[in-house]
C-alpha cells in the first residue's frame, strides 16, 4: 500500500509500486478525469499537477510520489481553474473533449506561474498537449480570456 | 407537412428492435447529474421516438447519431428546441438505442458519418419537435377550454392570451396520449429563434470541467477486467502456438486466451493487462501475410499507372485534347497510408452472460456493430443491447464496415465464459499499428491547355485500395468495380473542360483501409487543386481568377470562392514574407474554400493564417460549423505536413505519436471562417473542411519556394 497526497486527501493506492500515476488513478482509485491517450508521454492527456508543475502521470511511478502534492483534474479548484473552466465555456472549446482535462490542467499550471502568457507562453506550456480535434484557436483565446478575467478581479 | 417519421414502421436492414424507448445510457446520465437543475422526473412523456417530456418540463432529445465531438447532439437537439420554443436550459440529449427506428435516412441503417447528420435528420427532428408542440398546445387548450390555435409555447412555457401558462410538464403526459397530428406545421425560416444563431452546446461545460465520465474508456463496473490483445504483427499472419506461462503469473493477469484475433490478456486492471501481454512468447506464421514494404508497394502502383485501368468517366473528348495543346501539364503524386489515431484509444465494454450481451462504446454503425454483435455470440438481434456513449473522437475511425471490435469483444467474452464485464482496451500503439488506414493512393493526371488556358483534355489515372471492396457496402456502393469513395472528386470534377478521362486500378494489398475524414476527397482535392493551380501558372492567370473563370456556371461554388478571396485580401499582395495560396473543394454537399498564408524560414514553413468560406445550406449552428472548419484545417494540416503509415517487409514502422506525429498548438495557424448565408437545405460541416487545406497549403508553398509537392508528407522534403 502506497499513500499518496491527491487532491488535498491522503490516499491509499494498493498497487505495485512501479505502477504509473495514470493506472493508478484510473483503475485503482476510479478517478478517471485523468485521460489515457499514449502512455508514452506524448499527448498530454494524463496530465496532472505534482507540487504545482504539469507533469504526464502515464511517466510517473507511484512509489516516486510519497509527500508529493498530486493535483487532478477533479481537484482543480480555485480562482484559477475556474476562470478556466468558464473561458472554456465561453469560447466553446471542447468537441469530442477527451484531451481537455490534460489541456486544463496544462493551463492550470501555466496561469498559476505566468498570470499574464503571451501566444508564445500558450504554445510552450501547451505544445505537450495533442488535441486531435484541433481546438488549439479556441483554448489560445480562452487562456488569454481566462488571464483577462484573473488580472481583472 | 406529412410526418413519415413518426409512423416509421419498424424495419431497417438487420429488422432490429430493442427495446425502443428505454435508453438507459450512461453518458446521458452524468450529464444530466451533472446539471445544476437535474430536477426528480415524473413520468417521462415520449411523444415520438425523438422526444420526451418529464413532469418536470424537462425535455429529453433522443439522439440517433454518435457524438464524436463534431456537435451533433446539440445540433439535433437545436431543432426540436426550435419547434418547440424550449429554453436551451430544459434540454437534456439521451443517445438512442440500437433500433430500426433510428436509421440514418441517408444510409438506410443506424449510422453516423459522410457529413450526413443534420442533412438527414434536418426535417425528422424538427417535425418531432413541431408534433410534440402541437400535441402540448392541444392538450392545454383542452384543459383551458380555449381553441388550440390561440395556445402558444414562448420560453419554454405554454401561454394563452387570458394570461394562462404552464410548464410543459404539467400537460406533457396528457399530450402524450392524443394522437400524432396528421398535419404537421414547422416554424417558418423567418420566426427561428436558434437555427442560425448557435445554441449552445449540451456538452461544452461539462466536458470543460472535465472530471465527468462520458467515455466508454471511463467505465469501471464491479468485477471489471481489462482485456489486451497482441495482434498478428503483420497482415495475414496467423498464431502458430504461444506460451503464456509467464504472462499468467504476471500480477493482477485473470487469464489469457485464444482468439481468431491473437491472444487476449485479462487483468484486474489495464496496466496488469498491458505488462502481461508483454511477457506473451508469440510464434506467428506469416506464410501467407502482406510482406511488401511501402517502396515496393509504390513501385508497383507506379508500373501499374502506366497501363489503362477501368474506365470511370470519359466526357467530352477525352484526352484527345491533349495531344497538340499549347501546353501540356503532367504530374504524378502518391499519397500514404494515415492513421485516425482519435484521441480516445479504441475500446468496448461487453457483459455477457451466455443468453444476453451488453455493449458500451462510441458505437457509430450501430446496425452493423448490432449484426456483427449477434452473430459472433450465436444470439438472436433482441439479445443484444448497444449503449452508444460520447466519443473521444473519431475521425471515421469508429465507422466499421466489420464491428471488428465488437467482434472481437464477443469472441473474448465467450471464450472467458463468465458473466464478467470486459472492457477491452487499444493502446495507443495498438491503435498506430492496426491499420483501418487511410488507403495509400496514387495520382497521374495529364491535361492539355489551348493559349487562353481552357482546358482541352484531362487524362487522370487513380492506383490504389478500395475501401468498400469486400465488405457488406460492397453491392451498394461498388459499381462495376469502381469504388466511388475512391474516385470521388476526380470523377466529379465541375471545371470546365472540353474533355475528361479518368480511370481507375483497384490494388490488392492485405492493408485493412477505411475512410478517414473526408475519404477519398483527402486525395482528390489535393490533386485537384494543386493541379488547377499548376495551370493557371501554366496559363499565366491568377489562380482566384482561373476558377472563377471555370466554375462560372455555378454561383454556389463562385460566391464561395469570392468570399474566402475578399476576405484573406486575395488583391492586395500578402504580408511581408508571406505567400499565399487558394484551394476550393465540394465534398458532402458543402463547397468550401480556403486561402492559406504561409512563411518560410531557414527553409521550413509555418502555416500562418487560413481564412476559410463555408456554404452548408442553412447554417443551424454557425459556432459550431466555426469549430467544424478549425477542426478540419488542423486534422488536415497535421496530416499533410507530418503523417505517413509505413511498412517495412509488412510491417507497420509506427506505434504511437511519436512516429506518426499530430498537429499540436505551436502548428496551429490563426484561422477565420466565413459561413455564406444560405436557405438550402442543411448539408455537411464535419468533413468538408479537411480537404482543401493541404492543396492550399501545397500551393502557398509554390509561391514561396517554387517547389511543388506531390508525394506526402511535406516532412519528406525537409519543408517542416
Amino acid at each position: 500500500m502506497i499513500e499518496l497526497n491527491i487532491n488535498g486527501t491522503a490516499r491509499g493506492v494498493d498497487a505495485d509500486p512501479a505502477t504509473p500515476l495514470l493506472w493508478a488513478l484510473r483503475d485503482t482509485l476510479k478517478m478517471t478525469g485523468t485521460k489515457f491517450g499514449c502512455g508514452i508521454a506524448q499527448c498530454g492527456a494524463c496530465t496532472v499537477l505534482v507540487d504545482g508543475m504539469a507533469v504526464r502521470s502515464c511517466q510517473q511511478p507511484i512509489e516516486g510520489l510519497v509527500g508529493s502534492e498530486i493535483t487532478t483534474i477533479e481537484g482543480a479548484k480555485g480562482p484559477v481553474a475556474e476562470a478556466l473552466h468558464a473561458a472554456w465555456v465561453e469560447h466553446q472549446v471542447p468537441q469530442c473533449g477527451y484531451c481537455q482535462s490534460g489541456q486544463l490542467m496544462s493551463a492550470v499550471a501555466l496561469l498559476s506561474d505566468t498570470p499574464k502568457p503571451t501566444d508564445a507562453d500558450i504554445d510552450a506550456a501547451m505544445q505537450g498537449n495533442i488535441c486531435r480535434c484541433a481546438t488549439y484557436v479556441r483554448i489560445r483565446a480562452a487562456i488569454h480570456t481566462a488571464a483577462g478575467k484573473l488580472g481583472a478581479a | 407537412m406529412n410526418a413519415p417519421i413518426l409512423s416509421t414502421t419498424r424495419r431497417g436492414m438487420l429488422a432490429l428492435c430493442v427495446g425502443a424507448g428505454t435508453g438507459l445510457v450512461l453518458g446521458f446520465r452524468v450529464l444530466e447529474a451533472a446539471g445544476k437543475d437535474a430536477a426528480p422526473s415524473a413520468a417521462n412523456a415520449e411523444f415520438n421516438p425523438f422526444v420526451r417530456i418529464d413532469g418536470a418540463g424537462k425535455v429529453t432529445v433522443i439522439v440517433k447519431h454518435l457524438d464524436k465531438g463534431q456537435g451533433v447532439a446539440t445540433g439535433l437537439a437545436t431543432l426540436v428546441a426550435e419547434e418547440l420554443n424550449a429554453r436551451p436550459d430544459q434540454i437534456v440529449v439521451e443517445f438512442a438505442p440500437s433500433d430500426s427506428r433510428y436509421k440514418n435516412l441517408l444510409f438506410g441503417m443506424q449510422g453516423t458519418g459522410g457529413s450526413t447528420s443534420m442533412a438527414n435528420s434536418f426535417d425528422q427532428y424538427r417535425e418531432a419537435g413541431a408534433a410534440a408542440r402541437q400535441m402540448l398546445t392541444e392538450a392545454a387548450a383542452a384543459a383551458w377550454k380555449v381553441p388550440a390555435a390561440e395556445v402558444k409555447i414562448e420560453a419554454g412555457e405554454l401561454r394563452h392570451a387570458s394570461g394562462k401558462r404552464a410548464g410543459l410538464g404539467e400537460f406533457a403526459e396528457a399530450a402524450s396520449k392524443l394522437p400524432v397530428p396528421s398535419t404537421i406545421t414547422l416554424k417558418k425560416p423567418e420566426d427561428w429563434i436558434y437555427i442560425g444563431k448557435s445554441f449552445p452546446r449540451v456538452d461544452v461545460k461539462t466536458k470543460s470541467e472535465g472530471s465527468v465520465n462520458l467515455f466508454a474508456m471511463d467505465l469501471h463496473m464491479d468485477g471489471m477486467l481489462v482485456a489486451v490483445t497482441a495482434r498478428p504483427p503483420k497482415w495475414g499472419a496467423t498464431l502458430r502456438g504461444f506460451d503464456a506461462a509467464a504472462a499468467k503469473a504476471s500480477p493482477g493477469v485473470a487469464g489469457v486466451i485464444e482468439i481468431p484475433q491473437g491472444v487476449a490478456v485479462l487483468a484486474a486492471s489495464t496496466w496488469q493487462a498491458i505488462k502481461g501481454r508483454e511477457l506473451l512468447k508469440l510464434d506467428w506464421d506469416e506464410t501467407g501475410a502482406e510482406t511488401r514494404s511501402s517502396d515496393a508497394m509504390f513501385a508497383e502502383y507506379r508500373a501499374l499507372a502506366e497501363k489503362p485501368g477501368i474506365s470511370v468517366r470519359n466526357t467530352g473528348n477525352g484526352a484527345k485534347g491533349i495531344e497538340g495543346a499549347a501546353k501540356i501539364v503532367e504530374a504524378t503524386y502518391e499519397f500514404p497510408y494515415l492513421a485516425h489515431a482519435p484521441m480516445e484509444p479504441i475500446n468496448i465494454t461487453i457483459l455477457y452472460d451466455g443468453a444476453s450481451a451488453q455493449f458500451w462504446t462510441g458505437s457509430q454503425f450501430q446496425t452493423v456493430d448490432h449484426g456483427v454483435a449477434a452473430q459472433a455470440l450465436g444470439l438472436p438481434p433482441e439479445k443484444i443491447t448497444i449503449h452508444t456513449m460520447w466519443a473521444g473522437g473519431s475521425f471515421g475511425r469508429r465507422a466499421i464496415y466489420d464491428a471488428h471490435y465488437f467482434a472481437e469483444a464477443a469472441a473474448i467474452a465467450k471464450a472467458w465464459g463468465k458473466p464478467q464485464p470486459i472492457k477491452l482496451v487499444y493502446t495507443r500503439e495498438d491503435d498506430i499499428k492496426g491499420g483501418y488506414y487511410r488507403p495509400a493512393f496514387l495520382h497521374k493526371a495529364r491535361v492539355g491547355l489551348d493559349a487562353d488556358g481552357n482546358i482541352l483534355g484531362w487524362e487522370h489515372r487513380i492506383v490504389g485500395q478500395s475501401i468498400l471492396k469486400g465488405t457488406p457496402f460492397e453491392a451498394m456502393a461498388v459499381k462495376n468495380g469502381i469504388d466511388d469513395t475512391s474516385v470521388e472528386g476526380v470523377s466529379n470534377m465541375t471545371y470546365a473542360n472540353a474533355g475528361m478521362q479518368v480511370d481507375l486500378h483497384t490494388t490488392d494489398v492485405k492493408v485493412p483501409v477505411l475512410w478517414w475524414r473526408s475519404v477519398g476527397h483527402t486525395h482528390t482535392a489535393y490533386v485537384m487543386e494543386t493541379m488547377i493551380d499548376e495551370l493557371a501558372a501554366a496559363a499565366g492567370i491568377d489562380p482566384v481568377e482561373y476558377r472563377l473563370r471555370l466554375m462560372k456556371d455555378d454561383p454556389r461554388k463562385v460566391a464561395v470562392l469570392k468570399l474566402a478571396a475578399d476576405k484573406a485580401g486575395w488583391s492586395t499582395p500578402a504580408p511581408e514574407g508571406r505567400f499565399r495560396g487558394v484551394a476550393l473543394h465540394h465534398s458532402f454537399g458543402s463547397t468550401v474554400a480556403e486561402v492559406a498564408e504561409v512563411s518560410v524560414k531557414d527553409g521550413k514553413i509555418t502555416v500562418e493564417k487560413v481564412v476559410c468560406a463555408v456554404d452548408c445550406g442553412v447554417a443551424v449552428n454557425p459556432d459550431n460549423i466555426a469549430a467544424q472548419m478549425e477542426g478540419g484545417i488542423g486534422y488536415g494540416l497535421g496530416a499533410i505536413l507530418h503523417d505517413a503509415i509505413t511498412l517495412k517487409d509488412g510491417a507497420v514502422e509506427q506505434a504511437n505519436f511519436d512516429g506518426y506525429p499530430s498537429l499540436r498548438i505551436t502548428g496551429m495557424p490563426v484561422i477565420e471562417v466565413h459561413v455564406v448565408p444560405s436557405t438550402e437545405k442543411p448539408s455537411g460541416v464535419g468533413e468538408p473542411g479537411v480537404p482543401p487545406i493541404g492543396p492550399a497549403v501545397a500551393n502557398a508553398v509554390f509561391k514561396a519556394t517554387g517547389k511543388r509537392v506531390r508525394d506526402l508528407p511535406f516532412t519528406k522534403h525537409g519543408l517542416v
